[in-house]
């Protein structure tokens, strides 16, 4: 096959990427958005084979590598629960970390595949590049590896402040710089692997101080990252189409942090740059000595099937406790008495962008009955209950109004204005910010003191008789 | 007549330096594939600047195609870019694919394995995301 035409393919498949994420504007197009991509990355794997110089026991290797790893693959991808989602995109994160660092050790010990030089004789831009990519695709690898830790229970949640971190990275950081300086001028193999180490080094130190509320971020942000040096590879290896991928991921993942952060009110640097992530205000003190009216199943059924219109407000609460079925069965009872049910999501709901709007989608909750925090928050004014499961901070209206708040500024769901509030809750304590939230003692609140899947079943049950 | 043999003799020379012309853009082809795309000595832009030009480009196409996702489906685009993402393993294939050296050899054979269970995983995962999100029935 001729380069150009090549070139030419690559460019199809390129588009075809494009089409891929055009596709997600929208669920009804969103499953042939997804062919698209699968056939896009055909065309990538089918010319780069085509192109290849000889056909001999290599292509073993190739075809044991697809088979081995594409067995591994979907395997995963059937058998994983949708609340874990989050902690499989940050493996699979790691992996394009890793096979970016992989690639990158191939160029530098045999640059005359790529053509970028001999060993030894390797062209200045291409070690440029080169160590662009490697540190990006190390980065990438322990960062993730740590986020997915965290998310998985493994590693404490909490973000793990140490002294100094700053000065740490930065110091890093310099040396990285110094190492590529050293790379450049004497093309040194030390010098490579320290890059490598350097940078497998400074992932996990810049991932191990976020944590909490600010997961979401990470996993966006490390998204971004595995775009970035799928681009820096491609750098090295003069491929339009690794540059074009990879940007597109990138800018992806930059987006979906920049989300994040502005439905947390979170400066983007402050994430990014990591450290910041452990703002913990004790301010729930005065919790005690507050009255709150407590609410049963039989009271919240009555409430809503005598409703004309229900608001629920799902938090991640309700995923960890399994409670999504329970909560629909709920929904679709109310809905034969006549109640109009929708649902509210709020920007950094669960743990990734979007998962909450997946676990709906799962207990087969239509995706036009739920709306996001811009679409519906006017609705509450105008709603007879709001009904809050598993969520807690992002109700709070001390946001909208209490300066010295830790949350001030953080966009949130205007339940306070709905005439009645029901708040299914585990215990009366306070969210993942440790702040009070004074919709607790308001008088049109019931507090549903329960496990969320408990309270579902039961109130179910109560609207069946 | 002596003008008509010169006038010959020229259209000779013109096929051969025709000839010459075509066999050198042949070497140069060759030349440029076996070299795979010759750096930045060859005529014109460098492959850099072609590259950060790409790059450019393909992030504002991203930029504007990713605002128009519904923040209902960021999950599945999660799943789909870290999917497109694995495109690496182009990179591993070329090692792969190159043969004569053994790490060339063990590193694409790893970032083969590794990219495609992203690949099968990204794509699979993010299908059944979506095979889930239903209209309401009416």
């Amino acid at each position: 096959m001729s380069v150009n035409l090549a070139a030419l393919l690559y460019l199809v498949a390129s588009v075809c990427f494009i089409l891929a994420l055009k596709g997600l504007s929208h669920p009804e197009t969103s499953r042939r958005g997804n062919f698209f991509g699968m056939a896009g990355m055909a065309i990538a794997v089918g010319t780069t084979l085509a192109l290849a110089p000889t056909f001999d026991t290599n292509l073993l290797i190739v075809l044991a590598g697809i088979v081995v790893g594409g067995s591994i693959g979907t395997f995963i991808a059937i058998r994983v629960q949708m609340t874990a989602l989050p902690q499989l995109v940050a493996a699979f994160h790691s992996l394009v970390g890793l096979a970016a660092v992989f690639v990158a050790v191939a160029a530098f010990y045999n640059p005359s595949a790529y053509g970028i030089g001999m060993p030894g004789e390797i062209r200045l831009n291409s070690l440029i590049e080169m160590s662009v990519g490697v540190a990006i695709g190390a980065v990438t690898f322990t960062g993730s590896i740590i986020a997915f830790a965290k998310l998985q229970g493994i590693m404490s949640g909490k973000p793990i402040v140490y002294p100094l971190q700053h000065w740490i990275n930065l110091a890093l950081g310099i040396t990285a710089v110094m190492m590529v300086v050293w790379l450049c001028s004497s093309e040194s193999s030390i010098a490579f692997w320290l890059i490598v180490l350097i940078a497998l080094a400074l992932g996990t130190l810049m991932i191990i101080p976020i944590g909490g509320a600010d997961m979401p971020v990470v996993i966006s942000m490390l998204n971004s990252y595995s775009g970035w040096a799928a681009a820096g590879i491609g750098f090295t290896l003069e491929n339009n189409l690794l540059i074009i991928a990879g940007s597109l991921v990138g800018s992806s993942g930059a987006i979906l942090s920049y989300i994040m952060c502005k439905g947390m009110n979170r400066s983007f640097f402050s994430v990014i740059l990591g450290g910041f992530g452990g703002e913990t205000a004790a301010a729930g003190g005065d919790a005690g000595d507050k009255t709150y009216n407590q609410g049963s199943a039989e009271d919240a059924a009555f409430l809503m099937r005598n409703s004309e219109k229900v608001i629920i407000v799902p938090g991640y609460g309700m995923a960890v406790a399994q409670a999504q079925h329970a909560l629909r069965e709920m929904a679709e009872l109310l809905k034969e008495d006549g109640v109009e049910v929708v649902y509210a999501i709020h920007p950094v709901a669960g743990r990734m962008p979007g998962h909450m709007n997946v676990l709906l989608a799962e207990a087969n909750v239509p995706y036009d009955e739920v709306f996001e925090m811009d679409e519906i928050n006017r609705d509450f004014a105008s709603t007879d209950v709001a009904f809050v499961i598993g969520a807690n901070d992002v109700t709070n209206p001390v946001a909208k109004t209490d300066k010295t708040s830790s949350i001030y500024g953080m966009p949130v769901l205007n339940v306070d204005e709905a005439q009645n509030i029901l708040f299914v809750k585990r215990s009366m304590g306070s969210g993942y910010a440790g702040i009070d939230n004074p919709l607790f003692y308001m008088d049109k609140t019931r507090m549903l003191l329960s496990d969320a899947k408990k309270m579902c079943e039961d109130i179910v049950k109560a609207l069946e008789q | 007549m002596a003008e008509a043999t010169l006038a010959t003799k020229a259209g000779e020379l013109a096929d051969k330096a025709g000839e010459l012309s075509a066999g050198l853009a042949d070497l140069a082809r060759e030349a440029a594939m076996t070299t795979m795309a010759g750096g930045g000595e060859h005529l014109g832009t460098s492959p850099l600047v072609i590259g950060l030009t790409v790059l450019v480009l393909a992030v504002f196409v991203g930029y504007h195609v990713v605002w128009s996702v519904t923040p209902a489906l960021h999950s599945p685009l999660m799943g789909v870019t870290n999917a497109i993402s694995s495109v690496i393993i182009v990179g591993g294939l070329i090692a792969a694919l190159s043969g004569g050296s053994a790490v060339s050899d063990v590193m694409g054979f790893l970032a083969i394995t590794l990219a495609s269970v992203n690949i099968f995983g990204g794509f699979l995962v993010t299908h059944r995301m979506l095979s889930m999100f239903k209209k309401k029935k009416r």
